[in-house]
């Protein structure tokens, strides 16, 4: 299935300068080692100063509890915190934010929501969910806790040699599925994934889509019209902004349809000793005090990718990522193994690799020791270890700070881990 | 690479690259267990044949890092052939030497108390000494030991 999620890339001329944007970020400057080479954006991002700002400025200036004070700095919180909102609604290409983007904690919180809300209200016993075997757990293990309380089926389609998802028989696996999810881009392989074909697909067979936008949406322009998904989640800390704000995106129609997941102040409508009503949508799915100021920080990170533009972040990382592949299977030559897609343009800009004889663990500790930061371990996707055969594997991600000097330490460090243990 | 020698010291590097009681044992009469480090993945299983009291053999297999697969080695060089009360003790020890265990008991017998550690006390185990500098590398030190104590208790429960 071709993949017709092609970004239009800019000229070379006009592609960001990543040592520009690293002074924008003052962990590099401030972090009290040297080199810091941060290869771990996949894990987590950092943050330039203006989101750092943004949320100063808001609790220097503005805080107080959102939608219930009627004085104007609760007034003047409230409309960040829903700007913010109605922000992320553009940026993502949703066209009614204030309805159908719900803040979480973090992506992985989208995905309970989603499972316990929408999954418990449609699923049955004889009904089945359509995974993928490069799903982080967020995606898996919510649904195998519903799955314990209902008693579905839950499949997974399965990868090939080169990471990529085996849809020759698509139409079959999709018979009888209630719910497909599937990740838009691997967190280990960066395998990036037709989600827009499969979602014709699976909406001819009745299935509704969620779709892990988490390593996509930091990395690449996101229009959910185009995409067709009937769910989407996001997490602010990948996108340079702070930790504790996520997000689900669902149709107007689904959210309505959905149970209420956690219980609480603001979710509610009406309560009295023998029950409760749901406020509207979204809020019926915010209960208690939402991340206001994390909103804000989300906001603000989301003008800084706006500013430097996501088809510029895209070139930078795919140029890095290809430059990386080639110095990597260059200067290790036999003792590396690459997984996911030989293509760079067929992946996100995530490396994940193994170093012959040599452990993850230990090639992560090495790695430390030349100050370079790379993530050893299942990365939260033990079924994708099993299907790739390894316990473990070590992964190095791009971001638009990362320069082509961080890659040349990187391969260094590698070749220098190899000597060791030699 | 200064710092990496305490952690990766030559004879670590020498079991990791030649573990030594490598392999399985039939079950029955040894008894075995598994281990894992959900944090990486490795996973140990430990084969123990015990006769009056006294680990008469011991094999190791699975997959890890050097220093959970080293840890693993060096362990059955020194618990291999032992009473089982110098097995337990010197699980004692070998948590002492990764700062995991004080005075605490672990099999509801009387506090036996620590012997310093040194070379003549715990012999080539202190070649892990250098983990404890390394946090996050001590659940990699210790897994075959923990699985040791689990395959201890299910051969007397058995």
């Amino acid at each position: 299935m071709a993949n017709e999620l092609v970004v239009e890339l800019p000229d070379n001329d006009k592609v960001l300068d990543a040592q520009t944007v690293k002074q924008d970020f003052p962990i590099f400057k401030e972090v009290g080692q040297d080199p810091f080479v941060y290869l771990d954006s996949a894990a987590s991002a950092q943050r330039p100063s203006k989101v750092l700002e943004a949320m100063d400025s808001y609790y220097h200036t503005t805080h107080a509890n959102v939608h219930r004070g009627v004085y104007r700095v609760a007034e003047q919180a409230t409309n960040l915190y829903e700007e913010a909102r109605s922000h992320l609604g553009r940026f993502l290409g949703a066209p009614k934010p204030e309805l159908e983007i719900v803040f979480t904690k973090n992506a992985t919180e989208a995905f309970n929501l989603f499972a316990h809300g929408y999954g418990r209200k449609i699923l049955g016993p004889n009904d089945v969910v359509l995974l993928t075997k490069m799903e982080h757990h967020a995606n898996i293990v919510p649904w195998m806790i519903l799955r314990e309380q209902i008693g579905f089926e839950i499949r997974f389609i399965d990868i090939d040699a080169e990471g990529q998802l085996v849809l020759d028989n698509i139409e079959q696996q999709l018979k009888g599925v209630k719910i497909l999810g599937v990740t838009m881009a691997s967190n280990v392989l960066g395998t990036l994934n037709p989600i827009k074909q499969l979602t014709e697909y699976a909406h001819q067979e009745g299935a509704i889509v969620i779709a892990d936008g988490a390593q996509y949406s930091p990395h690449l322009p996101t229009n959910l019209q185009v995409l067709g998904v009937d769910a989407y989640c996001i997490t602010g800390h990948k996108m340079l902004g702070p930790t504790g704000i996520g997000a689900l995106w669902a149709r107007t129609s689904i959210l309505e349809e959905m149970y209420p997941f956690l219980g609480g102040g603001e979710m509610i409508r009406n309560v009295t000793t023998e029950g409760f009503t749901t406020n509207d949508i979204p809020h019926k799915f915010e209960a208690g005090t939402p991340p206001i100021a994390e909103a804000v920080g989300l906001s603000a990170a989301l003008t800084y990718l706006e500013e430097i533009g996501l088809e510029n972040i895209r070139a930078h990382e795919l140029s890095l990522t290809s430059y990386a592949m080639e110095q990597l299977h260059e200067r290790l030559g036999s003792e590396i193994k690459i997984f996911g897609p030989e293509n760079p343009s067929a992946r996100s800009g995530v490396i994940s690799f193994e170093l012959k004889d040599v452990h993850p663990h230990d090639v992560s500790q090495i790695l430390d020791q030349e100050g370079v930061c790379v993530r050893a371990g299942h990365h939260c996707a033990k079924p994708l270890m099993t299907s790739l055969n390894v316990p473990a594997t070590a992964r190095a991600s791009f971001y638009l700070y990362n320069t082509e000097s961080d890659v040349d330490s990187l391969v260094s460090a590698l070749v220098k881990t190899v000597e060791f243990f030699r | 690479m200064s710092g990496l020698e305490d952690l990766y010291r030559e004879i670590i590097l020498d079991h990791y690259k030649n573990p030594r009681n490598h392999g399985t044992l039939p079950t029955p009469p040894a008894v075995m267990e598994q281990g894992y480090n959900p944090l990486c993945g490795d996973e140990v299983r430990v084969y123990l044949l015990i006769e009056d009291e006294e680990l008469k053999d011991i094999r190791i297999e699975g997959q890890g890092c050097s220093i959970s697969r080293s840890s693993a080695s060096l362990m059955t060089t020194a618990v291999k052939g032992k009473p089982l009360s110098e097995v337990r003790r010197a699980v004692k020890t070998f948590k002492k030497m990764m700062a995991l265990e004080e005075d605490s008991d672990l099999y509801g017998e009387e506090i036996i108390p620590f012997e310093p550690i040194n070379e003549r006390t715990v012999g080539e185990l202190i070649a892990l000494q250098g983990v404890v500098k390394f946090p996050v590398r001590i659940k990699c030190a210790t897994l075959p030991w923990n699985t040791l104590v689990q395959a201890l208790e299910s051969a007397v429960q058995s």
